[in-house]
């Protein structure tokens, strides 16, 4: 079998008939990956040391007939935002360059449970701050179908590690669009969960009541098994839901006949390119014929969701920002200072990136004294209207398909000087969000140049399965997610 | 006294931390006098991707002195962050309660010169500690301790309801007591347990506009809180004298100096952008929590003292010395428990047992004669076995050697009060002085303190007067 078209169940299998051994799949792993990402930038850091312990106790393990976690052996990547003890956690940005981590994610903790092999840190957006992944302070990270062109963002290492083959399954975190864009630009799924399914103890901040961590994987199946063992209620994250995790692996299979996917006509808008709107629109008709009814619906405040969005997310991520002072940990100034107000502002003027520092000055506008009125608790009620929206949708539809990304993979460099065009690349992942609904993007179709284009998905609260269902019966019955890009980085 | 022809304005603003085991959002200890930095966790300090989780206790803690100071106490409350920048506190902002905190309006009663008085409370809200800043400035350099960072605290905060150095101190005092009593706090001043911040003003007398107000911060014993306020009313009131506006700005107040200094003026106020914690729900108090919180409300100082008085009979006084403290009342009505009268029972505390503890500087926790043993002690004397002159010498023996009462009965002997054995006693006396008997007789009765003395003499004063008394009346009597 090709290497980078294993899937969770292909590595367990090997395992199972004693095929390959953990030890010799993470030092094989780290040596391609090592041997070709510098081409790519999917990567900040691996983790060459440990993760050889890892496998080898997990070999031992499984010679002596005990019990392996549900994801023994299994190679996996986490978004740098995901705080892994022991292991360098940067955040992509100087500020964090040399910060190790005493403790770990709950997500983090969890995979370990599981046994799977902790590859590495994945390049992504300084604080998940972009949608290009160009603001990492360790350059951008590529896009496997062409390296001319970004990966999307924030979560770009963890899509453009899967489209590349360098393993089967990534954590990303997304905020606004982080694992749904560049999952579509990179041509792999990718689910941002329900807000509060998965514990955010551990995951750096960017804005506490959106951000939330999911899987990306090259299958549906494979997303679904690192759902399962990701999710549920946490102690330590008060936001969390108490709810009972389904089994998402259950929902595969089911198929979409009687399925009504609602389609909202804001989502097919002008800005969006005509081969993303041609292959999601047929992606549609073929889901129809398949047994589902389409039903066109109208989620009204669609066009305030990008300004209600930056409100908010700034507001949370100015103050989220504040721990960086250069007292405790993290990049403290190497200049003489006069006084800690001196070191506080020194550290964090170079610390700091100049998207992040974009962020947190409008956060910090929107919420000062006179303003906070006009700007962030308008935006909470505005917040509230979308949220309706989709109320309303769900009482006509069972769950929503539209695009992911009006556009396919652009140029490096070409949005930089435009941070509200930037802004705007996440027009159609942001509403879902502020709404806190499950929702995901999976590859159904490639423009004339051979990128991918993302199909997305959004369920009620709670409705994961139902994404696994039309997301698994659409992959079953196409091979988009089976295209490999051609290049010098897989 | 303020000076003629003014009048202050003050309210006070009091940090109380509560008596929890952990910290307000994380299991990191809360304790006092640790080697720097050991009471520290990645939430207290502030680590990329930690999250709060708010301990149950300290809004426990909180409900409490709300119910005892008859605050509305709400049901539903949030947290918001309050920002600002500063080493000692861990992440930008310091999670407090702004817009919805826990507790509104209430009271704090206190009594000043015999006259109940009432302080109305504007709100008391649930906040988090910050850490402490050291600056050595020989060596050049800060340091900062996190083992105070994330303590839990309640911010009292009164309207201005008072007009002078004493109502503050009274004040003061009066919920120091309180948030003691129901076992909020441990109210250690010496430990930053207790910390006010008061903002005074000052007006002509009958002016109804108020005058510009200062915030003195840092104000950390009642010795200091009557003289901080003092001198700032009176800088303040000089400064008018003289022509001179009063500038709206925060003071610290330096207690070795016993002056207070300019820290920030209202332009150099800061921002703080507060905002609802996202991190965090909405607290909600189920109505059987909230029900159980008020039921188990200890009975208060105020109300203890009022029913010493009334019920047990007690003096104002003395209902008062036995309220300072819980601890006092406690060993007080343990003592009554046990069948003792109130009043003997007031008597012995207030009198014998303070004024010993009083001596040695001592607490009435250390007594060395504990409550069960006063009793013992009061019981016999009450029931005649020992007299008023010999309990207290039982009741020092016990003080100084810890035997009992009865132990001391025991070596001692007791009270004789056999009227057969008094009698034999005096019907000897009688006979040993036959001409003083006969002039008794022939109605001197002065002659009665003169046998009375020599029966004591003769029973190194163990016999019970009373009962000398009526041998002797009778045995005089019988012969005539």
């Amino acid at each position: 079998m090709e290497f980078g078209r294993r899937t969770i169940a292909d590595y367990l299998r090997a395992y199972d008939e004693g095929q390959v051994m953990a030890q010799s799949v993470a030092q094989t792993t780290l040596d391609h990956i090592a041997s070709v990402d510098d081409r790519l930038g999917a990567w900040i850091t691996l983790n060459t040391e440990q993760v050889l312990e890892d496998a080898a106790a997990i070999d031992k393990r499984r010679r002596e007939g005990n019990p392996v976690g549900s994801l023994a052996g299994v190679p996996v990547g986490l978004k740098d935002m995901i705080c892994t003890k022991g292991l360098r956690t940067t955040a992509a940005s100087k500020m964090l360059t040399d910060f190790i981590p005493p403790y770990d994610a709950t997500v983090t903790a969890k995979l370990r449970q599981a046994d799977a092999l902790i590859l590495g840190k994945l390049n992504q957006d300084e604080f998940g701050f972009g949608s290009s992944n160009e603001s990492s302070v360790f350059g951008p990270c590529r896009n496997p179908y062409d390296r001319k062109r970004v990966a999307g963002g924030s979560s770009g290492g963890s899509a453009a590690a899967i489209a590349a083959g360098h393993c089967p399954v990534t954590l990303g975190t997304d905020t606004g669009g982080s694992i749904r864009q560049p999952a579509s630009l990179c041509g792999v799924f990718g689910i941002k969960p329900t807000y509060g399914r998965v514990s955010r103890y551990g995951v750096v901040s960017f804005a506490s009541s959106l951000d939330q961590v999911g899987p990306l994987g090259r299958t549906v199946g494979d997303a679904a098994r690192v759902l399962d063992v990701i999710s549920g209620h946490d102690d330590k994250d008060s936001t969390s839901l108490q709810f009972d995790v389904p089994n998402f692996q259950a929902a595969l299979g089911r198929g979409v006949d009687g399925l009504r996917v609602g389609v909202p006509k804001e989502y097919f808008q002008e800005g969006l390119a005509p081969a993303v709107e041609k292959h999601v629109r047929d992606a549609l008709a073929f889901i129809e014929q398949s047994g589902a009814t389409l039903v066109p619906i109208s989620l009204d405040h669609t066009k305030y969701a990008v300004a209600t969005y930056y409100v908010l997310a700034t507001a949370e991520a100015s103050s989220n920002l504040g721990r960086y002072d250069g007292v405790r940990y993290g990049h403290r100034t190497g200049t003489s200072v006069d006084s800690l107000e001196d070191l506080i502002a020194r550290s964090r003027s170079e610390g700091f990136g100049d998207e992040v520092k974009r962020r947190i000055i409008l956060g910090t506008y929107v919420l000062s004294s006179g303003y906070y009125d006009a700007y962030y608790l308008k935006a909470q009620k505005v917040r509230t209207l979308i949220k309706r929206d989709f109320e309303q949708a769900f009482s006509q539809c069972d769950i929503i398909a539209a695009p992911t990304s009006p556009v396919t993979a652009f140029p490096l460099g070409d949005h930089l000087d435009d941070p509200l065009k930037m802004y705007l690349m996440d027009i159609l992942t942001i509403p879902a969000s502020l709404a806190g609904l499950p929702c995901a993007s999976q590859p159904c179709g490639f423009d004339s140049e051979g990128l991918p284009i993302g199909l997305q998905w959004i369920a009620p609260p709670l409705q994961e399965e139902r994404i696994f269902q039309a997301a698994h019966f659409f992959e079953s019955k196409t091979e988009h997610h089976l295209r490999d890009p051609q290049g010098e980085t897989s | 006294m303020i000076r003629s022809g003014w009048e202050a304005v003050i309210g006070l603003e009091i940090h109380v931390q509560l008596a929890t085991a952990s910290k307000l959002f994380t299991p990191a200890a809360n304790r006092y006098g640790d080697p720097p930095n050991r009471n520290v966790d990645p939430v207290v300090l502030g680590m990329p991707g930690v999250l709060p989780v708010l301990n149950a206790k300290a809004v426990e803690l909180a409900m409490r002195v709300g119910f005892a100071l008859d605050c509305e106490v709400h049901k539903r409350s949030r947290f918001d962050r309050k920002h600002y920048f500063y080493a000692d506190l861990t992440k930008g902002y310091q999670i407090t309660q702004h817009l919805h905190p826990i507790c509104t309006g209430g009271k704090v009663l206190a009594t000043i010169d015999g006259e109940d008085r009432s302080f109305r409370l504007n709100r008391i809200h649930i906040e988090e500690d910050a850490g402490k800043t050291i600056h050595d400035g020989r060596r050049g350099i800060s340091l900062v301790d996190y083992n105070r960072a994330g303590v839990p605290l309640i911010e009292v905060v009164s309207e201005p309801d008072m007009r002078s150095p004493e109502e503050a101190v009274a004040f003061m005092k009066a919920l120091h007591q309180v948030v003691v009593a129901t076992g909020s706090s441990h109210g250690d001043m010496e430990k930053g347990h207790f910390r006010c911040d008061a903002n005074v003003s000052v007006r002509p007398v009958g002016q109804e506009r108020l005058g510009t107000r200062t915030e003195m911060k840092n104000i950390n014993s009642f010795r200091f809180v009557g003289r901080a306020i003092t001198s700032e009313i009176n800088r303040q009131i000089d400064l008018l004298e003289d022509g001179e506006t009063v500038i709206q700005q925060t003071r610290l107040w330096d207690d070795d100096a016993g002056v207070s200094r300019a820290m920030r003026s209202k332009e150099e106020a800061h921002d703080y952008r507060y905002f609802p914690d996202p991190d965090l729900m909405v607290v909600e108090i189920d109505d059987a929590t909230y029900e159980q919180v008020r039921a188990s409300l200890p009975e208060l100082p105020r109300a203890r003292k009022q029913r010493f008085e009334e019920v047990l009979g007690l003096s104002s006084y003395d209902a008062a010395l036995l309220t300072q403290s819980r601890a006092r009342a406690d060993y007080f009505e343990r003592v009554v428990d046990q069948g003792i009268e109130a009043k003997v029972a007031a008597n012995w505390i207030s009198g014998e047992l303070l004024g010993r503890l009083n001596k040695e500087d001592k607490d009435i926790e250390a007594s060395p004669v504990p409550a069960h043993s006063m009793g013992e002690l009061l019981r016999l004397l009450a029931q005649g076995q020992l007299s008023g002159k010999m309990a207290k010498q039982a009741f020092t023996a016990m003080i100084e050697t810890g035997v009992t009462a009865a132990d001391w009965l025991k070596a001692n002997g007791g009270q004789i009060t056999d009227s057969a054995a008094i009698g034999e006693i005096v019907d000897r006396i009688l006979q040993a002085h036959p001409s003083q008997a006969a002039e008794f007789r022939g109605g001197k009765e002065q002659l009665l303190g003169f046998f009375v003395g020599q029966v004591m003499k003769e029973t190194r004063g163990k016999a019970n007067p009373q009962a000398v008394n009526a041998a002797l009346r009778a045995a005089l009597k019988g012969e005539t």
